[in-house]
């Protein structure tokens, strides 16, 4: 089933959660909703769901504007972040639920639901649980009972808040694999909602990035980290060195230094910040050189295939630490040493233009 | 664009909020009010006339100094109880634990008569004490043991539970950094507790004011001398002088609201210093 | 606010594997101090908790156990029993009612004043018993508000049962309410909304999801409610008229018996109160231990 959201705002006090977010998220596709926390990605999950009240705005499920059904008739499957699942019933009873609760007139027998709880403990490999309460599960266990449950009631989609989030790293990973798998059996549309930028780009068909209640991005995962079409998309998705300056002809000066500048859109004059991934900045060891950055090695690590250099620079008296990833041999034929004055040389720079002042600590809080 | 209908997820809400507005009005606030609707309708001089006849103020000394002594002693006779509940490993632990809730479960007047079979001259302390010529029931001292007993619990049930959550870090790294037992307990324990401890204090010290059961019976009732505010008001209803009555009952009302008062905000203050609610 | 004593998790703690204060050096008390302490307040704990209650039965059967028996099956004995039965009866299903749905309204919802409005709930327990008996005289009294109107429709509320009623329901108000609210406001309302999710309707939701959940803070709230309500005297005493048979409830017996000195006959009676209380507080220890288990249960679920 599609869903679309349209113009959706929500404020919770004076604070804007969300502010007129439209969506489009396709039939059978598995989407992650990516952003840091505060973003307001778990209270667009919940209007979605309908567990929230959107200010303004429409949710339209396959077509039709769900914005006044109850969240009770909207057949949706929601996992909760702490799962929620009920204390004092057995595995088997909640996933039974649902079922169970249903009226009589469309409630399925006994019999029905014996059968389909089991073949949904099956689906989620867990059918020798049947009789556990939840207190008696592991974390990753408590998660696929929370998904079976969900599934219980064939919903036409799933929104998972946080799936992962309560779990530690190593069953993590494995049930992130597994829910892809579960995805590409069942086609059924589904939503989650993560922080973990690798979750997201690992698991989903489709990533859509948010930011102080806004859309920043959307796109298939290669889209997203190739083409960061934000500065804040940039610096969020894996490290990345910044650089604040001012642009000339074909340059950019960053302080007293000058870089290439790619970019000829960027009008001559105005303020802008310009971002390089590690493995796109090199390292130039003539400081005499026209172009390139000044900074001055402080730490080397010399393990793995590529060699990763950390190095810092002082620019109108503050310290920026940037990071260059270069190959192994590289480091060596440059005998680099800690202490070192270099230049940085950029081979590929994605430049915004600054139109409104923003704190260089929030993208470095938000991306290195 | 329009704004949607608000509706609850979760229903019940006009209902539940609904009924609990209108249960606490038609059983609590209107009848309290009653005692200010009477009370104005006396005059503001009458009322003080009321309030400040000797004999009212005297229950009123009584009431108020016996609460408060009763609760300072409870301060520290509670603290030390939840100390030892929760510092030390003893036979019938358990039990004393269980039992430090009696004056919560029993009965005010039952607490009554046994507290004055036991204090009175004949009984099993009291005799004791008028042989070196004290008199404990049937005076003032009386009033003061029966508010001890019924506030003990309080003070303890406040601190036990902060005590109980207190890391046991703390100490360890104030012994590491080379405290005395002494100074840990003065500077790091007692601090924490103190929020606690003052809660329970207010609490046993209003529960104390307005008591009336376990007191009358041992206080012996003596005008100007150990009579108690609450039996000031039955007095006066008995005389069927209600406005009376009813000023007394304001003045405690008022004492009422702003111990509350105090409570909550020692609570807030206890939920901000320690992180929970007590 | 007089529930100082509530279903917490800091009771749990005292239930849970003991941790070792006393062989940690840095907790450690000096064995001085800790005889001095422990003598100190188990003294005070035994001549101001036990000795009160081992009087009652120590008065109680004084005169042996005929006397004891003919005390408490004596008419007007058996008719106060019946009257604090009848006062509970009534009284806690009220209170239990009004404590789920003020726990559903106070957790369950964001709305203004919330803090006001449990502030106004506690108020029960701060206001004496005798003003709260006195509040229902001058309402429903022969002089008071009401009093003419009843008078004319020949009803009777004070000195009647139905004003021992109102004062029991006044002063065990907020006994169910104080215990919910804070255990609803910790549970949070997601399994409620998963309830919601899966279909079921708000009856299905408070049964099967709700009440498992609060069950046993509220069993606890009942029987603190309840030993309140059997045992209150001063609010009662004010309404009450005590009329020998017909108004008087337990407590009120053994104040008239008392002031009749009939030491023994009053100890009988207020025996059977004291009974109650340690029935009580033994509950109270059960619920509190099998709250302490379930809590534990939850504590390893957000542990693993």
């Amino acid at each position: 089933m599609s869903i679309q959201v349209q113009n959706i705002r929500k404020q919770f006090g004076n604070f804007v959660a969300l502010d007129d977010v439209s969506l489009d998220f396709p039939t059978g596709e598995l989407v992650a909703l990516l952003g840091p926390s505060g973003c307001g990605k778990t209270t667009l999950l919940r209007i979605i769901a309908g567990l929230e009240h959107a200010d303004q705005g429409n949710v339209i499920l396959e077509g039709q504007d769900a914005s006044g059904t109850h969240v009770r008739d909207r057949q949706v499957g929601f996992v909760f972040q702490h799962y929620a699942l009920f204390r004092h019933m057995s595995v088997f009873d909640n996933i039974a639920f649902g079922l169970r609760v249903k009226p009589r007139s469309k409630r399925p027998s006994e019999e029905i639901i014996r059968k389909k709880v089991t073949d949904l403990l099956k689906l989620v490999q867990l059918d020798w649980l049947a009789d556990r309460f939840p207190a008696q599960l592991s974390g990753g266990q408590r998660q696929r009972i929370a998904l079976a449950r969900a599934l219980a009631v064939e919903p036409r989609v799933l929104l998972l808040d946080e799936p992962f989030g309560a779990l530690d790293a190593k069953v993590r990973k494995e049930l992130r694999r597994w829910l892809r798998k579960l995805h590409d059996e069942l086609h059924i549309t589904s939503i989650f909602v993560t922080h973990d930028q690798e979750e997201a780009l690992e698991v989903s068909d489709r990533v859509v990035l948010m930011n102080h209640g806004s859309v920043e991005q959307i796109g298939t995962p290669e889209e997203v980290w190739n083409a960061p079409k934000t500065p804040f998309v940039y610096s969020f998705l894996g490290s990345v060195n910044l650089f604040h300056g001012r642009a000339g002809q074909g340059e950019l000066e960053v302080g007293e230094q000058r870089v290439n500048n790619p970019d000829d859109a960027i009008r001559p004059g105005a303020e802008v910040i310009a971002f390089a991934r590690p493995h796109e900045l090199d390292i130039d060891t003539n400081i005499q050189a026209s172009h390139g950055i000044l900074a001055t090695i402080s730490r080397i690590q010399a393990f793995g295939i590529t060699a990763k250099v950390e190095l810092e620079r002082e620019d109108a008296q503050q310290i920026h630490h940037h990071e260059v990833e270069i190959p192994l041999d590289r480091l060596i034929a440059l005998q680099l040493k800690g202490g070192q004055a270099v230049r940085l040389v950029p081979s590929r720079l994605k430049v915004f233009e600054q139109t409104k002042p923003v704190a260089a600590d929030h993208y470095i809080a938000a991306g290195i | 664009m329009a704004s949607l209908p608000r509706h609850q997820v979760l229903p019940g809400f006009r209902l539940t909020l609904g009924y609990t507005l209108l249960y606490l009005s038609l059983l609590v606030l209107i009848p309290l009010s009653t005692v200010f609707v009477k009370t104005a309708s006396g005059g503001w001089e009458h009322f003080v006339a009321i309030a400040t006849a000797p004999r009212v103020l005297a229950s009123f000394r009584l009431s108020f100094g016996a609460a408060l002594l009763a609760a300072a002693i409870n301060a520290v006779f509670g603290l030390l109880l939840a100390w030892s509940l929760v510092r030390y490993r003893f036979p019938g632990r358990k039990i004393v634990d269980s039992l430090i809730d009696l004056p919560f479960a029993l009965p005010t007047a039952v607490a009554g008569i046994a507290l004055t079979a036991i204090y009175s001259p004949k009984g099993w302390v009291g005799s004791l004490a008028a042989d070196h010529g004290i008199r404990i029931a049937f005076t003032p001292a009386g009033v003061l043991i029966a508010l001890i007993f019924i506030g003990l619990p309080f003070i303890v049930r406040t601190v036990q539970p902060v005590l109980e959550d207190l890391e046991v870090e703390l100490e360890e790294a104030a012994t590491s950094l080379g405290a005395q037992r002494w100074q840990i307990f003065r500077m790091v324990i007692f601090p924490t507790l103190l929020p606690a401890l003052l809660t329970g204090f207010a609490l046993a010290f209003a529960r104390a004011v307005g008591e009336y059961g376990s007191v009358i019976f041992i206080a012996g009732n003596i005008p100007m001398v150990s009579e108690i505010a609450p039996l000031m008001i039955i007095t006066k209803l008995e005389q069927y002088d209600y406005t009376g009555a009813t000023g007394i009952a304001a003045v405690m009302l008022i004492a009422s609201f702003i111990l509350l008062f105090i409570i909550n905000s020692l609570q807030a203050w206890s939920a901000r210093r320690i992180g929970r609610k007590i | 606010m007089s529930g100082a004593t509530s279903l917490n998790a800091a009771q749990v703690a005292s239930l849970s594997p003991a941790r070792h204060y006393e062989d940690n050096p840095a907790t450690r008390d000096r064995p001085w101090v800790k005889w001095s302490i422990l003598g100190i307040s188990l003294a005070f704990f035994a001549g101001f908790l036990l000795l009160p209650l081992a009087t009652v039965f120590v008065e109680a059967f004084k005169k042996g156990w005929d006397v004891y028996l003919a005390a408490i099956t004596e008419d007007d004995a058996l008719a106060s029993i019946k009257l604090t039965l009848i006062a509970a009866v009534i009284a806690v299903p009220l209170n239990l009612v009004f404590g789920v749905a003020a726990a559903w309204a106070i957790a369950k919802f964001e709305f203004r004043a919330k803090q006001f409005l449990i502030t106004l709930i506690d108020l029960p327990f701060s206001v004496s018993p005798v003003v709260a008996g006195l509040v229902y005289v001058l309402l429903f009294g022969a002089q008071g508000l009401l009093g003419p109107w009843l008078d004319a429709h020949d009803l009777k509320i004070v000195f009647a049962v139905p004003g021992i009623v109102l004062a029991t329901v006044f002063v065990t108000f907020p006994f169910v309410a104080r215990e919910l609210i804070p255990l609803m406001q910790a549970q949070g309302k997601e399994e409620e909304e998963a309830a919601i999710v899966l279909g079921a309707n708000g009856w299905q939701t408070f049964w099967h999801v709700t009440l498992p959940n609060i069950k046993w803070g509220l069993i606890y709230g009942v029987v603190l409610c309840n030993a309140r309500a059997m045992g209150e005297f001063g609010a009662v005493s004010v309404v009450s008229g005590h009329i020998r048979g017909i108004t008087n409830t337990m407590p009120l017996q053994i104040e008239i018996l008392y002031n009749e000195y009939q030491f023994a006959a009053a100890f009988a009676v207020a025996s059977l109160l004291a009974l109650l209380a340690l029935v009580t507080l033994v509950l109270k220890t059960l619920i509190e231990w099998r709250a302490a288990l379930n809590a534990r249960d939850h504590q390893q679920e957000s542990a693993s």
